[in-house]
């Protein structure tokens, strides 16, 4: 009898050892994601205000010059900072895969900027591109005195400093991606095509980056929900400005539930984010998984 | 793989043009580190008659000082001590609880599967992906519930469960490649599911346990988006102060005292790269190719 209660204890402890954690995962993930659901529907302002409205919350959102700012901008840095971050990290990849003697101290130089928080690598561009006496100033001192360079402050051009940071800072992510891709590569395969006669760039063109397609596609999943989370970075170059040129949609989030009163309206600009994250990341989810049985 | 041997033993231009490539772009990364430290040790004048990449031509560490403790972030001048001491309060016990969490939950998703676990674990995992922001506002209000609004508690919480996805699939994918033998031998021996996880598996875990515990370090202590929702007056984390120095508006930008205090902000986990950065790394990748 006690042997029994002690057997079956032990075939459900790994259930009950799990539960805990599941439970406050489905409770903080699913749990919030509803309620907020719910509130993006409510008439909810200052305070929550649990009216039901329906969709007003969208109509106002989609009516919004603000959020459709935010939706171009997010379109401009995460086509940029994907495409270019990609570019570049496949670039040095291959790169550093040439049997260099020094691999590893330039693989910690390429990745530091990872190690770092937004908000400190975005004070640091900041400063640097700073129209004054950043990168404007030691152009002029090398001797183009008429040089300008005022992107940070420009409400055309600020944008782009965040892609030129956001690329700064997660191109050696993607090298690291990509360099453990190509060390996945069957050698013998390079050797055939060799021993063919086939020139490098035509063997790197035409068999190692197609054969890398799965990273291709991991490396676009991460960058591109890293790009429609990007909060950090602009608030710390531009905190959404000049005006609200740089905003996206964390950061037209941000300000509309924390600091402007508007809680339904920024709980609708989160969902319209989540379902466009969901739209991603689940069926790469789902066939990871699958694939794996 | 590694390149095919035709490189190695190509022209030697070739070898030149990929070793200045190599090189411009180490200097392309190392530049605006090379710029923080070296206005950080500038004052405003040699700032004004220099320009970005020109040494100090009289080092000083005033700006450090000033950073650390006298800088004023929005009202307060206190520098940016209070906060850096705050992120420590907050990423000691939510790194430690976190990772203990995972190192449990990864356990019983590879080695004690049960139906459904798979489920539970894709579930789990898309806490990963999802932007916060669709929990934020929520999750101010339960946090109020608890009495921990705008306090470090709060945001240790917070942090725990925002780490409840990567640390699960971190140990998990580990624990997958152990071998079932040890635990089904252990299991014939008559060890339970505690015993096989004190005497077999947390032994074996060395590596991943570093790994968990550089990731969630790295991810707790750069956090901003919780940080500046969910803390306080007295409770905001180094990244808060650091955003908020810098943008403070004075009559004169002191950008010497704002590197300083980026550095203050960044070297914690700078050190732990540098120190472990093959282990980072490793969480970087884990967190991206499933297994």
């Amino acid at each position: 009898m006690n042997s029994t209660t002690a057997a079956r204890l032990s075939a459900w402890m790994p259930r009950l050892v799990i539960a805990p954690s599941f439970v406050l995962a489905m409770l903080f993930i699913y749990g919030l994601i509803a309620w907020n659901g719910y509130l993006s529907l409510s008439a909810s302002r200052l305070l929550p205000n649990y009216t039901f409205v329906g969709f007003d919350q969208y109509v106002t959102l989609f009516d919004s010059e603000r959020w459709w700012v935010a939706l171009r901008n997010l379109a401009i840095f995460g086509g940029l900072f994907i495409g270019v971050g990609m570019a570049l990290g496949l670039l040095l990849a291959i790169l550093l895969d040439q049997k260099i003697r020094a691999e590893g101290v330039l693989r910690t130089i390429y990745l530091y900027p990872m190690a770092l928080s937004f908000i400190v690598t975005g004070t640091a561009w900041k400063w640097i591109l700073n129209p004054g006496l950043g990168i404007e100033k030691l152009v002029q001192d090398w001797g183009f005195p008429g040089f300008t360079f005022d992107w940070l402050v420009n409400p055309d051009r600020a944008i782009y400093t965040i892609v030129i940071a956001g690329v700064w800072q997660s191109a050696g992510f993607v090298m690291a991606l990509f360099l453990a891709g190509l060390r996945g590569i069957d050698d013998s395969i390079l050797k055939a095509a060799q021993i063919d006669g086939a020139s490098l760039p035509r063997i790197y063109w035409r068999i190692i980056i197609p054969s890398l397609r799965p990273v291709f596609f991991s490396t676009l999943m991460v960058l591109s929900h890293l790009a429609i989370k990007s909060f950090d970075l602009v608030m710390a170059l531009t905190a959404g400005g000049p005006g609200f040129a740089t905003d996206v949609p964390a950061t037209f989030m941000y300000t509309m539930a924390f600091s402007r009163g508007q809680i339904g309206l920024g709980a609708a600009s989160a969902t319209v984010m989540l379902a466009t994250v969901a739209a991603i990341v689940v069926p790469y989810l789902y066939s990871e998984l699958r694939a794996k049985r | 793989m590694s390149a095919p041997t035709a490189a190695v033993h190509g022209p030697a231009w070739h070898r030149w043009v990929l070793w200045s490539l190599l090189l411009l772009f180490a200097a392309f990364f190392l530049l605006p580190f090379y710029v923080m430290v070296t206005t950080s040790l500038k004052d405003m004048a040699q700032i004004r008659e220099g320009n970005l990449l020109s040494l100090p031509t009289a080092p000083t560490a005033a700006a450090w000082l000033k950073a650390w403790s006298t800088a004023c972030t929005g009202i307060d001048c206190g520098g940016l001590r209070p906060f850096f001491v705050n992120s420590v309060l907050m990423v000691v016990p939510a790194v430690l609880v976190s990772t203990a969490l995972g190192a449990i939950n990864g356990y019983v998703l590879s080695k004690w599967r049960f139906p459904g676990s798979e489920l539970m674990f894709a579930l789990i995992l898309f806490g990963m992906f999802m932007p916060f922001q669709v929990v934020l506002l929520p999750m101010s209000q339960v946090l109020g519930w608890f009495g921990i609004a705008s306090s470090i508690w709060g945001l240790i919480l917070v942090h725990i469960v925002a780490g409840l996805p990567s640390t699960a699939l971190f140990f998990r994918n580990y624990y997958v490649g152990l071998p079932d033998e040890l635990i089904r031998a252990a299991m014939l021996d008559g060890a339970g599911f505690w015993r096989i996880f004190w005497r077999i598996v947390l032994p074996l875990s060395t590596p991943i346990m570093v790994v968990t515990l550089i990731w969630q370090f790295t991810q707790i202590w750069n956090d901003f988006l919780f940080g500046v929702v969910f803390s306080g007056a007295a409770s905001k984390p180094v990244t808060v102060g650091l955003n908020n120095l810098a943008n403070t508006s004075s009559a004169v930008k002191e950008y010497n005292v704002d590197m300083a205090a980026a550095l203050i902000a960044g070297l914690p986990t700078l050190i732990v790269y540098v120190l472990a950065g093959k282990y980072f790394v490793r969480g970087l990748t884990a967190g991206a190719v499933k297994g």
